[in-house]
């Protein structure tokens, strides 16, 4: 389980995302019951704050994008927002908290909980987990996928399904294959333990900041990626400084919470910002990857979707636009319409 | 990172904006021909994304303005070499 801030939710713009994420949340829903284990699922609502008029008119785009795709969102009015969240500055200067889309479904989930409750399951199922096993190489003839080979000896196999965060080049490189895919690094931030102040996940609509409270009391946080190509997993002071920037622009009470740790991980850049779960040039090898800064609350639908594709050859119905070449066929998935500069997603 | 101009000296990195890798210098020079859209795409989306050194493009937003090719390892953030931009550029037979 790579960097992550324990995020779930499923309020995207876009008709090759939005179902899919929909379809993610609702596993959410029902994973603790799949797996028999207690992921600590608290679906405890993520606020996203709105501090313009036209940022409210693509809020409500984006809403109703999340009604068609039946994920269900709640338009919040200023009034409101300051009597469930007194902390934020809703009059501050620069960013005057004007309103905010909420999606009360969304929520957290304890992440190491979930690492372990599918590592179990999948143990459960007959899956061989090898820890410590480094791909080094694949078998390749005549243009089809024979297996791999790792440190610790060959591993022949019918199907290949590549599904590695962050070094998904460097996986790839070994078969010959290029990405559309950079390779950044992403911070995160945790406080000191706190009595509970934030119940639900709020984000910031004029920089990029997105916090909430973790069980621990915590307050868990991030921003912006670093922005430049990064294999190092660790990050650089001008983004710790954008990030708690961003905080205090709206929940200033949090300049006197003490930070605890901080950490980088490795993310897959995607040039639109989008995931892509889909077989490749080389039979047999399949490819799971891309999943920028927004992996985790992807998880089950990822699973899902790619244990589709690997069992049937065929794409999940909400993972048909997660294609390799949508960049070659002028179909990119762009949520932020920023075009092909990962740093900009 | 200190990124080591070639005219101005030392400065932080914060003062740049990144782009990303130096291939982007070299666009394809064909777009007349039909072949051209394979080209351009290669150029638009693929990228090598390289562990180890790093040929990148910053511009100094927050300085004089130039772009430099910069080349930093991508394992420890080392910088090891800053060109001007239009240098390198012009030492692959393009710009003025």
């Amino acid at each position: 389980m790579g960097r992550n801030t324990t995020i779930i939710r499923s309020n995207y713009l876009l008709p090759g995302n939005e179902p899919f994420y929909e379809f993610s949340l609702k596993l959410w829903e029902n994973l603790e019951q799949d797996l028999n284990y207690n992921a600590m699922v608290s679906q405890r609502g993520i606020m996203n704050l709105i501090h313009s008029d036209a940022q409210r008119d693509a809020f409500i785009r984006r809403g109703n994008g999340m009604l068609f795709a039946d994920a269900g969102c709640e338009f919040i009015e200023a009034k409101e927002v300051k009597e469930r969240y007194p902390f934020l500055d809703m009059d501050n200067p620069r960013f005057p908290i004007k309103a905010a889309l909420a999606q009360p479904r969304g929520g957290t989930v304890r992440h190491d909980a979930v690492a372990w409750g599918y590592a179990r399951g999948a143990s459960d199922l007959g899956v061989d987990i090898i820890q410590n096993c480094e791909v080094t190489g694949f078998n390749i003839e005549n243009g089809k996928c024979l297996g791999v080979q790792t440190t610790k000896g060959e591993i022949k196999a019918g199907r290949v399904g590549v599904c590695v965060a962050g070094s998904s080049g460097r996986v790839m490189a070994k078969a010959g294959i290029k990405l559309p895919i950079e390779s950044h690094v992403l911070q995160a931030f945790v406080t000191e333990g706190l009595k509970p102040v934030i119940d639900n996940v709020i984000t910031f609509g004029a920089g990029h900041f997105y916090c909430s409270q973790s069980d621990k009391g915590g307050l868990v946080f991030g921003g912006d990626i670093d922005g430049y190509n990064t294999y190092a997993q660790r990050g650089n002071l001008p983004v710790v400084e954008d990030v708690c920037s961003g905080g205090m622009a709206i929940m200033p009470m949090i300049g006197r919470a003490r930070l605890l740790r901080m950490w980088g991980g490795v993310m897959d850049m995607s040039m639109d910002g989008s995931p892509f779960i889909d077989s490749t040039e080389i039979d047999e090898l399949f490819f799971n990857g891309g999943w920028c800064y927004g992996g985790f609350k992807a998880t089950p639908a990822s699973g899902y979707c790619y244990a589709h594709l690997l069992a049937t050859n065929s794409s999940h119905e909400v993972a048909t636009a997660y294609k390799l070449d949508r960049f070659r066929r002028g179909a990119m998935i762009d949520e932020k319409g920023v075009g092909a500069q990962p740093n900009l997603h | 990172m200190i990124i080591n101009h070639p005219l101005l000296g030392p400065r932080d990195s914060e003062e740049f904006v990144y782009l990303g890798s130096a291939d982007l210098i070299k666009r394809p020079t064909n777009w007349e021909q039909d072949a051209s859209a394979e080209d351009f795409y290669q150029y638009q989306y693929i990228r090598e994304n390289i562990a180890g050194d790093h040929r990148e493009l910053w511009y100094h937003e927050q300085g004089d303005q130039s772009w430099l090719v910069v080349t930093r390892n991508t394992l420890s953030h080392e910088i090891l070499n800053v060109e001007l931009a239009q240098d390198v550029s012009r030492g692959i037979g393009r710009g003025k």
